[in-house]
């Protein structure tokens, strides 16, 4: 997308008064300055992909062009461009109000259907100016954390936070199941299922005050209670993968 | 050829799980291949009566959608190596049952195994609609109280007209079970007696199972009562009722207060 790369001031409006005072005795015409920033439009070949790429830029900042003077510069579009015929009328569907047209002859055939707007003089350049992206004015978002959750998870529930770790200050009931992105870290009894790393995350585990769980994954590699070594049942342990097989491990 | 059955009630609590499991050891036990289905999506308890919530992976919503095979859900049970279970998935709601899977689930049950078994959930909505369609056999679970008897009634009213085999015009064979019958209340005339449930229901009676903690105790120690207590008179009921649905003629015996006689007993001898 091509951002406007000059502009030009606009005599002030109140000129178009002047004619009206003829008849009676010459009043003085009063004549205040004042000046709006015109953008200029150097539009590219293809014009039609040109249209494509204007509408996301109007997508993304919606009302930029509004109100707003612009001149069209057609210095870098071909005469025989296909697009050419209907690219003004195309442009004011938009609400760009072209209030002047440089770089073309108005003569060529091209142009035969253009409501041709006549230009205004004393044009002045001045910096390019930056076409505003919405999108990027909010303030980057905070990369998600963890999820902590301070209720108990009851059975049937079903938590999912592929975005990190899940900490659960409570207990999961047996028939609940937690999934999450990294580790899963159960300060209760863990009676449900756990599923940890299901973003391919090998290096996740699974913790549990008291673990008593159902089923354990990690990273797709899976456990039931019945294959759980006895001895950690119930206890403080950790699930992690080693290789290809989880295991059950003491907390520390 | 496969038979498929329906474990069903209206009503809720009546031991619709509990009758499953004990059926389905009890058929298995018989040398033939059994499969136990949870239809209870959200509800899952058949696991847990059967002892194998702790081998559950993949469940019935699972096969259903494709996440995994039939062979993989299917847990095969420790104890009779000819009975299986499909269990229900917790997290989930009936929604995720959809008449095509379940269908299809079916057919390929039909094809592995002499018998398929469906616990049905409570009441008359999408999941015991499901649990019912494909049934060619029922089993009514009622206990002997006016209200279980009228959802019981309701459901028949159901089995007859949504099913399957009904939309073929051709009928859903239908059986009475009566459970939690407390011979000492029914002699004291403060539950409705065997005959006024028949008269109410008017189909023919598998079974009376009587009020019993060894159906309690095999419940909570996850083994059914078939298993658990073989000798047990809710046990020997059941194993009656399966011979009666295999098509044996078996008679019925009404569960009697043995706790009478020997009070009897006892007075006679302290007298």
């Amino acid at each position: 997308m091509t951002a406007p790369t000059a502009s030009q001031s606009i005599p002030p409006s109140s000129d178009a008064a002047s004619s009206s005072a003829s008849t009676a005795a010459p009043l003085r015409i009063r004549a205040g300055g004042r000046s709006f920033l015109a953008l200029v439009l150097t539009p590219e070949a293809p014009l039609d992909g040109w249209l494509i790429a204007l509408d996301r830029q109007i997508e993304r900042s919606a009302g930029f062009f509004a109100g707003k003077p612009i001149i069209l510069d057609l210095s870098l579009a071909p005469a025989d461009d296909p697009g050419l015929p209907s690219f003004l009328p195309a442009l004011q569907e938009r609400g760009v109000r072209v209030i002047g047209i440089e770089g073309a002859d108005r003569s060529e055939s091209a142009f035969a259907g253009w409501d041709w707007p006549e230009g205004f003089i004393g044009g002045r350049d001045s910096a390019a100016v930056d076409v505003p992206d919405e999108t990027e004015e909010q303030p980057p978002a905070l990369p998600p954390g963890a999820l902590v959750i301070e209720q108990p998870v009851r059975s049937g529930q079903q938590i999912v936070w592929p975005e990190g770790d899940v900490v659960i200050l409570g207990s999961v009931a047996s028939g609940a199941e937690i999934s999450a992105g990294g580790s899963i870290h159960v300060y209760g009894a863990l009676r449900g299922r756990a599923i940890a790393g299901i973003v391919g995350r090998p290096d996740a585990r699974v913790f549990a005050r008291v673990m008593q769980a159902e089923l354990v994954a990690i990273d797709g590699f899976y456990s039931v209670a019945d294959e759980f070594d006895p001895e950690l049942v119930g206890k403080p342990a950790q699930a992690l993968l080693e290789g290809e097989s989880l295991i059950l491990r003491p907390l520390p | 050829m496969a038979q498929v059955l329906v474990v069903t009630s209206g009503k809720g609590g009546v031991g619709k799980t509990t009758t499953t499991a004990a059926l389905g050891a009890a058929l298995a036990k018989t040398g033939k291949t059994v499969a136990v289905v949870d239809f209870d999506v959200g509800l899952r308890n058949l696991d847990l009566v059967m002892g194998a919530e702790r081998r559950v992976v993949f469940d019935l919503v699972n096969v259903i959608q494709g996440d995994a095979k039939l062979a993989q859900a299917l847990i095969k049970d420790k104890r009779i190596d000819t009975l299986s279970l499909l269990p229900a998935s917790q997290t989930r709601d009936k929604d995720a049952l959809t008449s095509e899977g379940v269908a299809k689930v079916m057919e390929e049950l039909r094809e592995k195994f002499d018998w398929v078994v469906c616990d049905s959930p409570a009441g008359i909505e999408r999941g015991a609609q499901l649990a019912m369609y494909h049934a060619d056999k029922a089993v009514i679970v009622t206990n002997p109280e006016v209200s279980s008897v009228r959802d019981s009634d309701r459901i028949i009213g159901m089995l007859d007209s949504t099913t399957e085999k009904a939309k073929a015009g051709e009928k859903v064979e239908k059986n009475l079970l009566l459970t939690r019958y407390d011979p000492a209340r029914a002699a004291r005339g403060e539950m409705l007696s065997v005959d006024d449930v028949l008269e109410i229901l008017s189909i023919p009676l598998i079974g009376i199972i009587p009020e019993s903690q060894d159906v309690l105790r095999a419940s909570n120690l996850g083994s059914p009562v078939t298993l658990a207590a073989p000798e047990s008179g809710p046990a020997r009921a059941y194993f009656d009722a399966a011979r009666r649905l295999s098509g044996e003629k078996v008679d019925i015996t009404v569960p009697t207060e043995r706790k009478g006689l020997l009070d009897w007993l006892f007075k006679r001898g302290a007298a």
